[in-house]
């Protein structure tokens, strides 16, 4: 295995884009191993380019209302809302 | 609770009307959306989370008369070969007590084996039927994708996952995909199933293979355990003897499906995850930080550590500079494997291999690896890769009485070729 192409400030990082938090513990985990798996991922350099024309369709259907969840249910699992919104913590 | 811990909830769901699965239990994936029962996707993330209505496949299952027991332990959203990863505790293989019963459905394959349920759903985006399907001894089907409606699936990787049957027999497993199969206003992947498969699939369980030509990709045999790929060629034998003859082919693209798959399953789970925030569903955030600061911290305590590991390294793999590097060259590679496959399935009717590379790992000991448990999907995940349809049947067992499972691949809508091979072993 190549040595870790992955610094645990890249994790961090990374971790902050994907809003994860991370312990120590974990970090340091997840950069021995990132370092491992993405050496194996550069494997996928070897593949060549290839032509390839998906064989797809639009799928379409009129655009006629159904019913669809009540307010009620959408927020049954909601842990706080209020006045039929979901409550989130504050933007900034 | 089960002896296995094959099930999450325990909570019976009575079906309605005389369908074909009148009197059968129909145990449930629990990352499949059941209205009124919890569902939790082997998560802390989703302890309490209750669906407000039924996933596709869960009314058809209704309808068709089948009663539900329960809602069966998995790998934490899928990811996993193991469902050691579950927040409710590792599974027990029935078939091969001390070892893992494969994952990510292995509480489903586990309850099968077990005798407590008739039959059950599991889910399959790179493996996830067939490799407890092998481990525990029992039948799984992956379908084509698009034979089966995804809607009330909790999204893993939109791209390749499928709905399946688990089943101790054939017959059984094609009755079960009878039934949930079909096109379905709710998911635009759909395809009529009339039209390219046509209904009565188990009448194609005849156990007839007189004349069947197939395929050995010799990949996918490089590698595997010796003890796995002698019982493979004893299967092989079996169906010799029953009429079917069989050659090797090289398909090179396979060298490099697992590290595709990866690379696009963990993409995809990236984005398709970003939706537990606490807010919507979720355990109750107390937190004084602002918006990020809280989701962050939610994420940190909902989710466990195989879950972040692929939310991260999805988020690297689609990060600026790293996009084209991995992404990119991930999705040429799934083109390419779709290509060998066409050009296989082009001179064999059906392509087969042992479902796994390795026997059942003893519990425990690949959780510390990951790199290593992914490897273990090599032979399973270029069908997902691929969109094909996939039988996992018991092949025998090891000298040291462990499940192998034999994976016949067909074309695509091609079930009733890998139902017709694989009902002359199972």
């Amino acid at each position: 295995m190549s040595e870790s192409a992955v610094d645990p400030e890249e994790v961090r990082h990374v971790a902050d884009l994907a809003r994860v938090d991370l312990d120590e513990e974990e970090v340091e985990r997840f950069t021995d191993q990132f370092g491992e798996i993405l050496a194996a991922f550069e494997a996928l350099e070897e593949v060549p380019e290839v032509e390839s024309e998906a064989d797809l369709v639009n799928v379409m259907r009129p655009d006629e209302t159904h019913d669809c969840l009540s307010q009620e249910e959408a927020l049954q699992n909601a842990p706080e809302s209020e006045e039929g919104y979901f409550k989130g913590p504050k933007v900034s | 609770m089960s002896a296995y811990n094959a099930f999450v909830t325990r909570e019976a769901i009575e079906g309605s009307g005389e369908g074909p699965l009148a009197g059968k239990t129909v145990a449930v994936k629990d990352n499949i959306s059941t209205a009124g029962v919890r569902t939790t996707c082997g998560s802390a993330m989703l302890e309490d989370y209750v669906p407000p209505y039924d996933a596709t496949v869960v009314q058809r299952l209704k309808q068709a008369g089948a009663t539900i027991p329960g809602k069966t332990n998995m790998d934490e959203f899928g990811m996993g070969t193991t469902t050691e990863t579950s927040a409710f505790g590792p599974t027990e293989n029935p078939a091969a007590e001390g070892h893992v019963p494969g994952g990510s459905s292995g509480g489903s394959a586990a309850a099968v084996a077990a005798g407590e349920a008739d039959l059950a759903l599991g889910t399959d985006t790179g493996g996830s039927i067939r490799c407890p399907a092998a481990f525990c001894g029992v039948v799984g089907i992956k379908p084509t994708y698009g034979l089966v409606s995804r809607y009330g699936l909790i999204a893993y990787a939109n791209s390749l996952e499928q709905i399946g049957p688990i089943a101790t027999s054939v017959e059984a497993a094609a009755e079960l995909l009878d039934v949930i199969a079909g096109q379905d206003d709710h998911d635009a992947t759909t395809r009529d199933f009339d039209e390219h498969v046509g209904t009565g699939l188990a009448e194609a369980a005849d156990g007839d293979v007189d004349g069947l030509d197939i395929g050995v990709p010799t990949e996918l045999l490089d590698g595997a355990d010796e003890a796995v790929v002698e019982t493979f060629w004893d299967a092989i034998a079996d169906l010799e003897a029953q009429g079917a003859s069989y050659h090797e082919v090289s398909m090179e693209s396979l060298e490099h499906a697992v590290e595709a798959y990866y690379v696009i399953a963990m993409s995809e789970a990236s984005s398709n995850l970003a939706r537990f925030d606490g807010v919507r569903y979720g355990p109750t955030p107390e937190y004084e930080g602002n918006w990020n600061e809280e989701f962050a911290k939610v994420r940190e305590e909902g989710f466990g550590e195989e879950v972040k590991r692929r939310i991260l390294l999805g988020t690297y793999a689609l990060s600026a500079g790293y996009h084209d590097k991995y992404y990119k060259q991930a999705q040429d590679a799934r083109a390419w494997i779709k290509q060998d496959f066409d050009e296989a399935l082009g001179e064999a009717d059906v392509l087969a291999s042992p479902t796994m590379p390795v026997p059942p790992m003893k519990r425990g000991e690949s959780l510390d690896d990951p790199l290593t448990m992914y490897l273990a999907d090599a032979n399973t995940t270029p069908v997902n890769l691929a969109n094909l349809p996939a039988i996992s049947v018991p092949a025998g067992e090891t000298d040291d009485g462990l499940p192998v499972g034999l994976q016949i691949v067909g074309p695509a809508f091609g079930e009733r070729e890998i139902i017709r091979a694989g009902s002359a072993l199972a």
